[in-house]
């Protein structure tokens, strides 16, 4: 690798787009050191034979962070000593929108690292009627102005061209003087810190409380800076920020033809007057929503079964050529159980994020949270809430996740809080492993399945305690810091469908690596649990049974599977079921869902697979019936009576409706608000929630 | 008068703001004073706004368009 290179522009600017077409496939994601933003970084041949590494930064409007994604930016740029530190910048700016975007030109330029600028969308910018002179501009800045269409492979070559050519010493004008905004103060701390750039010391003075590069002891040096100068942040940046712009004012006011600014927004008008009118806005978006609902479950069904029927497969290879023993029962029932049960979700998240890349890319997702905000204020978030919320159909993890967007941090907090209240597809097998045992499959008044109609129920009860509880978190979660929706409504435009691939790519691959690393580790300690018991009680096991499995003449298959069902009752998940068992009997659970709460724990869908294990060991011998049936046939040994009945199933759905049981989902919302407070509370909270709605639940039913 | 009390396809000229980190903000994203505002549309549920400045569409929350003094 021989040169860094950092792409830097506003939101909606293409920067995504342009970062894919120099990469490709050859970019990976990871974490800026000691922060958890995500880092996405790629590599890219110049006509030199030289190699370079693109840095994708977070889109910002300015160097004053608003979001956590957003404060990257400078903290990067600013810390010679930080690895993502680049040689050059490229500057992306969408032409149609030069003033605006020029603002964070400014601002880069002046912290004096190399500076290309590539002006983006200029196909699209020549069509609605403006000119640049790229020469004149050129000149005026003193660097590289590059125009590209990164959507239409146009200018890439130049560009790259442009990074190989550019020197390692900054050639750019200063753009503004700051000094004369704070001169003492930005004088001092240029002395302190042993720089010469005036720009630097005044974004110090800002941001230093944010920079995690600096010291204790210089936090606090520049602190005192800031007191004794009496440094008001706000009105200096106030005061940047327009000095800033008229001086862009007189750079750009002969290099900008433009010469049809009325006609350019007509077609995104007319769409809006439709995707945001008071009945067809949300009649169209529920639809939608409708259309990615169906497609995450018809479309998934045929690679999910393809996923599970791959692993079934490969296990029961395992068992018939590895040897026997510990090791290989580990690697096969533990670790590649676990990975299936990974994996299998890989098609609902692919689909789930191909929608919502596409409603992104085209600008409809803005418009969602346009319309969404003012009910989504009144429960205690924002707009921009819908779309981790929308995501939680799918997974929490990556939703959570996608909740960066959100400035305000109690809107923030509140999203990561509820988001995994929305019913995920890791609930989808267990409700409908419950919903066929108690639900009849009747069709009523001509159309409706009843048992769709209760699955759809259930998951309108994850959206309505989600609004719920969001309601009393606004009331609980303190903050001085206000909430507000200014954002940009970009104009509509046709999805990047190479965009979308990679969305669905990287998303799958975080997903597998965040989640995976977690669930293998539970599976592995459970397996190790359900295989050993305490003292000697397998070996007594065994001894019992010796005799009986001697006799050749008999079927022993029978004999087996008791044999394994006494052994995971003895196991030590089977004595902690019977242990939790008073706690959970009046949800109206026997010990066997005991050890499935316990086993999905971890993880929800490991309910499915427990009780396949415990129930195909105890079926007896009749091996064609289903788990289902067994299940449905199953009584309880102290009352006589059925373990599923409708109160139980009522019951046990409502508990993992709410019931947190997802470690991947603790471990991101640890990642996300760096602590264990947030984390903590959410699982208590939302225990509690499950345990409460379940024991009403039953005790009503019963 | 505020931006606010504009209604859809009304156009006025930013004078002032009334809100000091509001205006940062706003001003960020291209709201300066000097600058033409239209109002474009409200949302469905009347909060929040569209309006067209520096030549894109911005959309903000009427407590937020209040700060916006227009002439």
């Amino acid at each position: 690798m021989d040169i860094k290179v950092a792409l830097v522009g506003n939101p909606n600017t293409g920067k995504s787009t342009l970062f894919n077409r120099l990469t490709g496939l050859n970019q990976k994601i990871g974490n800026f050191p000691g922060i958890t933003v995500d880092k996405k970084t790629g590599f890219t041949k110049l006509a030199s034979g030289k190699e370079a590494e693109i840095i994708d930064l977070p889109g910002t409007y300015s160097l004053y962070p608003k979001s956590a994604d957003e404060s990257i930016v400078f903290q990067v740029l600013a810390d010679k000593e930080n690895d993502s530190h680049p040689d050059v910048i490229v500057l992306i700016a969408d032409a149609s929108n030069l003033k605006r975007n020029m603002l964070l030109y400014s601002q880069v330029a002046d912290l004096g690292i190399p500076i290309i600028l590539a002006l983006n969308m200029i196909d699209l910018s020549a069509k609605q009627g403006i000119e640049i002179n790229l020469d004149k501009l050129a000149e005026k800045l003193g660097i590289q102005v590059v125009s590209i269409s990164a959507r239409n492979n146009i200018g890439i070559d130049k560009l790259k061209q442009a990074i190989a050519n550019t020197n390692k010493i900054a050639t750019q004008y200063q753009d503004v003087d700051v000094n004369f905004l704070a001169p003492e103060a930005i004088n001092a701390i240029k002395s302190k810190l042993n720089s010469d750039n005036d720009y630097y010391a005044l974004q110090v003075l800002h941001q230093h409380e944010h920079l995690t590069f600096f010291t204790e002891k210089e936090q606090e040096e520049i602190e005192h800076i800031e007191q004794s100068h009496h440094f008001e942040s706000s009105k200096i940046q106030a005061a940047e920020t327009i000095a800033r712009y008229k001086h862009l004012s007189t750079i750009l006011s002969d290099v900008v033809i433009d010469k049809g600014t009325e006609k350019k927004f007509s077609f995104s008008d007319k769409l809006d007057a439709i995707l945001t009118h008071k009945v067809w806005g949300f009649a169209i978006f529920l639809l939608i929503l409708f259309v990615i609902f169906n497609a995450i479950f018809a479309w998934s069904s045929y690679p999910m079964d393809w996923i599970e029927t791959g692993f079934g497969f490969i296990t029961s290879i395992g068992h018939k050529y590895l040897p026997a023993g510990m090791l290989s029962d580990l690697l096969l029932d533990g670790v590649i159980a676990g990975l299936g049960g990974i994996f299998v979700f890989i098609p609902q998240i692919a689909i789930l994020f191909a929608f919502i890349s596409i409603l992104e890319d085209t600008g409809y997702m803005a418009r969602v949270t346009f319309m969404m905000d003012k009910v989504m204020s009144k429960v205690g978030l924002n707009g921009k809430s819908v779309v981790p919320m929308i995501g939680g159909l799918a997974c929490a993890v990556p939703s959570i996740m996608a909740a960066r967007n959100i400035e305000n941090w109690k809107d923030r907090m509140i999203t990561i809080m509820v988001t995994p209240l929305v019913s995920c597809s890791a609930r989808l097998p267990v409700y409908i492993l419950i919903i066929s045992l108690i639900i009849p499959s009747k069709t009523v008044l001509g159309v409706f399945n009843l048992q769709g109609l209760a699955l759809m129920v259930m998951y309108l009860v994850g959206i309505i305690a989600a609004v719920l509880v969001a309601w009393v978190m606004k009331f609980i979660i303190k903050t001085k810091e206000r909430s507000y929706f200014i954002m940009e409504l970009p104009v509509y435009r046709m999805p990047r469908w190479k965009n979308v691939f990679y969305t669905m790519y990287e998303k799958s691959k975080t997903f597998v690596f965040e989640a995976g690393k977690v669930i293998i580790a539970i599976s592995i300690i459970l397996w190790v649990m359900a295989s050993f018991g305490p003292g000697n009680r397998f070996e007594n096991i065994d001894k019992k049974y010796e005799s009986a499995l001697a006799d050749t003449t008999k079927n022993t298959d029978h004999i087996k599977t008791l044999v394994a069902t006494e052994k995971l009752e003895n196991s030590y998940v089977g004595i902690l079921g019977h242990w939790i068992e008073p706690a959970i009997s009046p949800l109206g659970y026997d010990w066997k869902i005991g050890i499935g709460l316990i086993t999905s724990f971890a993880a929800r869908e490991a309910f499915v697979g427990t009780m396949a294990t415990i129930y195909s060991v105890d079926g007896g011998d009749e091996d064609t019936t289903t788990i289902r049936e067994r299940m449905s046939a199953s009584v309880n040994n102290r009352t006589g009576l059925p373990v599923y009945t409708f109160a139980t199933g009522i019951s046990l759905m409502l508990f993992y409706a709410f019931a947190m049981q997802c470690m991947s989902t603790v471990a991101i919302v640890y990642r996300e608000t760096k602590g264990w407070k947030w984390p903590v509370i959410q699982l208590a909270y939302m225990t509690a929630m499950a345990y409460v709605a379940a024991l009403v639940a039953y005790q009503l039913l019963k | 008068m505020k931006l606010s009390h504009l209604k859809v396809g009304e156009k006025g000229t930013i004078v002032a703001f009334t809100d000091l980190d509001m205006s940062v903000k706003l001003m960020e994203m291209g709201c300066l004073p000097g600058e033409e505002i239209e109002v474009e549309r409200f949302a469905p549920l009347g909060d929040p706004m569209a309006i067209r400045v520096a030549g894109y569409q911005l959309c903000l929350r009427k407590s937020e368009a209040d700060v916006i003094i227009i002439q």
